[in-house]
């Protein structure tokens, strides 16, 4: 049978194509999230329902035609108890509901996989443990916990996968975090969803999840060679920083080895967990983070370093044993065996200028 | 939808529109630029928020035309992201914030308190020279060029990336909030201290509970706006830093501070809707508002929680997780007084005698809509379902549904329910009824696919989309022309009743309000003399008395 109308058919066939009402599922979060969706979908039904047939009800039955003299009524205190209480208890289990959905989505799991995306105007730069870098898209294993920290290099910008059904806005001058487990391999959208200037719009990328298999495969093909902590041993030596940031009793600096999630007493007496943010105030800022000690001649390098920086930086002192070599590189190692044999004589070469103890 | 009845129009041989009124006591444009007339100065202002919708409807048209394809094909994306600004801007600054208070508001609270004007009558005109500054300013940016940070204004976007007229705007914005200060500042004072004899505040239509508590908000929260505007402003110019991470700042600061008005701003916009729809529904139902006290102290309870919620614009935002838990949870808090209004209009139509004129269809519009707004608000207060559907198309539909579906529907029901007191005539009725099932259908059709749009994930604020997305902005596009015709109506037809609408008399629906026992359109100074209050709000019985009393009373005349 021929189609009635051939613009019509095309129309509808491009919508069935292109067109679910309703985003693919494929995180581990994304079925919680709809679940309660769901459920707050129904209740708003009924509550519309039964609002509209009481309007329709009342009007029909109380029309002027067929009730020409209202009776008045005062009001009735169980009935306002009622839609007092009810909606309250209703609203109350979508607080706890979706409390428990929010404290899952922002709280990473201790063995995920972490990626940093630096979101800019207007573009998302992944930076992988493994020295991959990616622009507008993020390449991520099924099946496996994926923390991605992320920051903004200047204005506020928002990190949404709609089919993983999480968003995490990228802020300035802050770490922020979010993570996922992706349930199925595809290409998913990754939007900025926070107006972020002239190209907004543009701001957007693919998310591929790939199977460990392809991941591996794309680890390897991807890589610069260095890791992420051997670009940030890199800067380290060319910022100097090992002048002062060394293992020598008269070093002018702590030492940073092992000085990742540490609890340190500051100079103001505070006492602080040197995680990622700290670390990245600490060499932004440094005058406010002076560890208890040490006079506070840490010139600040705002402006010297990009946030990709900060941020190799930060990965190198994560990686900080006992001296001040890159000792384990990758994190991924189990992933990517070929991209260890790739690190290994980058490893070797005399990155770091300072350091080693005998 | 049965036929129009008015309940009591007068007879058209003998009625006349009486000669000496606040439309006719003076004569020249001067007479109403210096006029301290609570109800000139309310039509100054009804002239001057249609300019301005008109405007922000026509950014609307665009901002709908160039996301009929997915491509960037009408406008730059530069240019779409001025228009949007602008929409916003004006729609929130200079038509829903003075809206329903500084028009009817301004026309009816000295009126239904039984008072000859607002308390400070000069201070009510420089609010309104204070808005027609702001706005002046507003379209000297459209004119030159625009701005383009989004109505939020969000730093550092706005304080250190953008290239447009920042500053000028938020002078605009500083100018016309302090409009929004004297206006509800005047309020606050007039419903304390010029009250009739006999008008205690339970005896106040609910309409005045309304317009009180969006008072405190505006005199409240206001002056926080204009702290966060001169903050922003002394950032761009000399960069004191506050907002600025760079220099020691919190970009979250700001965040926080202009939601702190910006949350409390919706309400202000909202509640004297609510007001309107109280006094609609009692009026056309022929019976006292179902729970008085609950309806008018829901009003307050929404003022009150409506300053403790601001962060749940800031769940994604990075604040502490237990920040979120507390503004989900006030969140929560705010929703059920909505609820509490919801069911009591409702059941103020139970054993009503109903009647289908425009104002009511208006105010049913509004209860289904702003119930659907509401509703989908929680999916917002929620922290987990937050996370998804904010900044995405279903935040843009559910403050449509509550701003445009809720606070416009409920204007447009206010202005068809007083107009008869406002100019001494009627409106058309069958056509007023058409364009507002016109407007249910075309806003229905506009909004209700950016729900789904936003569930499937598409950011708002986007000049261009994935092409998946399309069918639904189609959709969405031709439902905004419909709504766009059913704006227009009004225009012409009201336009139109000023000359040839039928003679309205002093109460042409019956209602029992004090602006309905005097003649239409009022004296300059209200009424005759001081009114006295002898009787409940919506005492419909009282009503009737009166009208069999003033009936004998003419017989006597007539006989004698």
């Amino acid at each position: 049978m021929d189609h009635f109308s051939p613009v019509l058919w095309q129309f509808l066939e491009k919508w069935l194509e292109h067109f679910a009402l309703f985003p693919p599922e494929a995180s581990t979060v994304a079925p919680q999230s709809d679940a309660l969706f769901f459920f707050m979908v129904l209740v708003s039904l009924i509550g519309l329902t039964i609002v509209v047939l009481l309007i329709v009800a009342f009007s029909i039955l109380y029309s002027k035609k067929r009730h020409p003299q209202a009776v008045q009524i005062e009001g009735s205190t169980i009935l306002e108890a009622t839609w007092t209480i009810i909606p309250l208890g209703l609203f109350l289990v979508m607080f706890v509901w979706g409390a428990l959905l929010y404290f899952r989505i922002y709280t990473p799991p201790a063995n995920a996989l972490n990626i940093y995306v630096v979101g800019k105007q207007w573009m998302w730069k992944a930076e992988h443990e493994g020295g991959q870098h990616e622009i507008n898209a993020l390449h991520v294993p099924v099946g496996r916990p994926i923390q991605i920290t992320l920051i903004s290099q200047d204005v506020f910008h928002s990190f949404s996968i709609p089919a993983f059904r999480v968003k995490r806005e990228a802020i300035p001058g802050r770490y922020t975090t979010v993570w996922f487990e992706a349930t199925r391999t595809g290409t998913f959208h990754l939007f900025c969803t926070q107006y972020c200037g002239t190209d907004h719009s543009q701001m957007i990328g693919d998310v591929i999840v790939m199977t460990p298999g392809d991941y591996r495969k794309w680890l390897a093909s991807s890589t610069s060679g260095d890791s992420l902590a051997q670009d940030g041993e890199r800067l380290f030596a060319s910022l100097s920083c090992s002048a002062c940031h060394n293992t020598r009793p008269d070093a002018r600096g702590p030492s940073l080895a092992n000085v990742y999630n540490a609890r340190l007493t500051l100079s103001s007496g505070q006492a602080v967990t040197a995680d990622d943010a700290y670390l990245r105030d600490a060499i932004l800022n440094p005058s406010e983070h002076t560890t208890q000690g040490y006079a506070p001649i840490m010139p600040t390098y705002q402006g010297q370093v990009s946030e990709e920086g900060v941020i190799a930086l930060v990965e190198y002192i994560k990686n900080l044993d006992s001296d001040y070599r890159v000792q384990q590189t990758l994190n991924t190692t189990e992933l990517a065996p070929n991209i260890e044999e790739k690190a290994a004589p980058a490893a070797k070469a005399p990155a770091a200028r300072k350091g080693v103890t005998p | 939808m049965s036929a129009a009845t008015i309940v009591s129009l007068p007879d058209q041989s003998t009625a006349r529109i009486p000669k000496m009124n606040f439309l006719t006591k003076e004569n020249g444009l001067l007479s109403w630029l210096l006029t301290s007339d609570h109800k000139r100065i309310a039509t100054l202002y009804l002239i001057s928020i249609t300019f301005f919708f008109f405007i922000g409807g026509a950014l609307a048209g665009l901002i709908r035309l160039e996301l009929l394809t997915p491509q960037t094909s009408l406008m730059a994306a530069d240019t779409y992201n001025k228009v949007f600004t602008m929409h916003g801007i004006i729609m929130i600054f200079f038509f829903l914030v003075p809206s329903v208070p500084a028009t009817l508001g301004n026309f009816l609270i000295p009126m239904m308190i039984g008072a000859k004007d607002l308390a400070l009558p000069k201070v009510n005109l420089l609010s309104w020279y204070l808005y027609i500054i702001g706005g002046a300013m507003g379209v000297y940016v459209m004119a030159s060029g625009g701005v383009d940070t989004g109505w939020t204004f969000t730093t550092p976007l706005s304080t250190h990336y953008v290239n447009t007229h920042v500053i000028s705007t938020a002078v605009a914005a500083f100018i016309a909030g302090f409009s929004s200060v004297f206006t509800g500042l005047n309020f606050i004072v007039t419903i304390h201290k010029m009250r009739a004899p006999g008008m205690t505040w339970f005896r106040l239509p609910l309409f005045v509970w309304a317009n009180y508590a969006a008072s405190i908000l505006m005199v409240l929260g206001t002056p926080v706006l204009a702290i966060t505007l001169v903050l922003v402003i002394l950032e761009r110019t000399v960069g004191i830093g506050v907002f600025d991470p760079a220099k020691g700042g919190d970009p979250l600061l700001f965040q926080h501070l202009f939601w702190f008005y910006s949350h409390p701003a919706v309400y202000i916009m909202i509640l004297p809707g609510m007001g309107v729809i109280s006094e609609v529904i009692s009026t056309f139902s022929r019976k006292r508002v179902f729970g008085y006290t609950a309806v008018a102290f829901s009003s307050v309870a929404i003022a009150v929680f409506g300053f403790f919620v601001w962060a749940h614009h800031m769940f994604i935002m990075g604040i502490s997780n237990y920040a979120a838990l507390i503004f989900s949870l006030l969140t929560m808090l705010v929703a059920v007084p909505s609820a509490i209004k919801i069911f009591n209009w409702t059941f103020t139509l139970y054993k009503g005698s109903i009647t289908f004129e425009t104002p009511m269809l208006y105010a049913f519009g509004f209860m289904g809509l702003f119930t659907i707004g509401g509703l989908t608000g929680v999916f917002l207060g929620t922290t987990g379902t937050d996370i998804h559907l904010t900044e995405t198309y279903f935040i843009v539909a559910h403050f449509h549904f509550v701003m445009v579906g809720g606070m416009l529907m409920a204007f447009l029901s206010g202005i068809h329910f007083w107009w008869p007191k406002w100019t001494g005539r009627m409106y058309p009725e069958k056509i007023s009824q058409l364009a507002a099932v016109v407007t249910f259908i075309g806003f229905n059709f506009t909004f209700f696919p950016q729900f789904i749009l936003g569930m499937l994930g598409m950011p708002r604020r986007y000049a261009a989309y994935p092409p998946e997305f399309q069918a639904l902005n189609v959709f969405s596009t031709a439902g905004a022309t419909i709504l766009g015709v059913g704006y227009l109506l009004p225009i012409l037809y009201l336009t139109w009743s000023l000359k040839y609408g039928a003679v309205a008399g002093d109460n042409p629906w019956q209602a029992t309000g004090l602006e309905w026992q005097t003649q239409s359109p009022p004296l300059t100074e209200n009424f005759p003399e001081t009114p006295i209050m002898d009787h409940e709000a919506y005492d419909y019985e009282w009503l009737e008395k009166q009208n069999i009393a003033s009936q004998k009373q003419k017989e006597v005349a007539s006989a004698g």
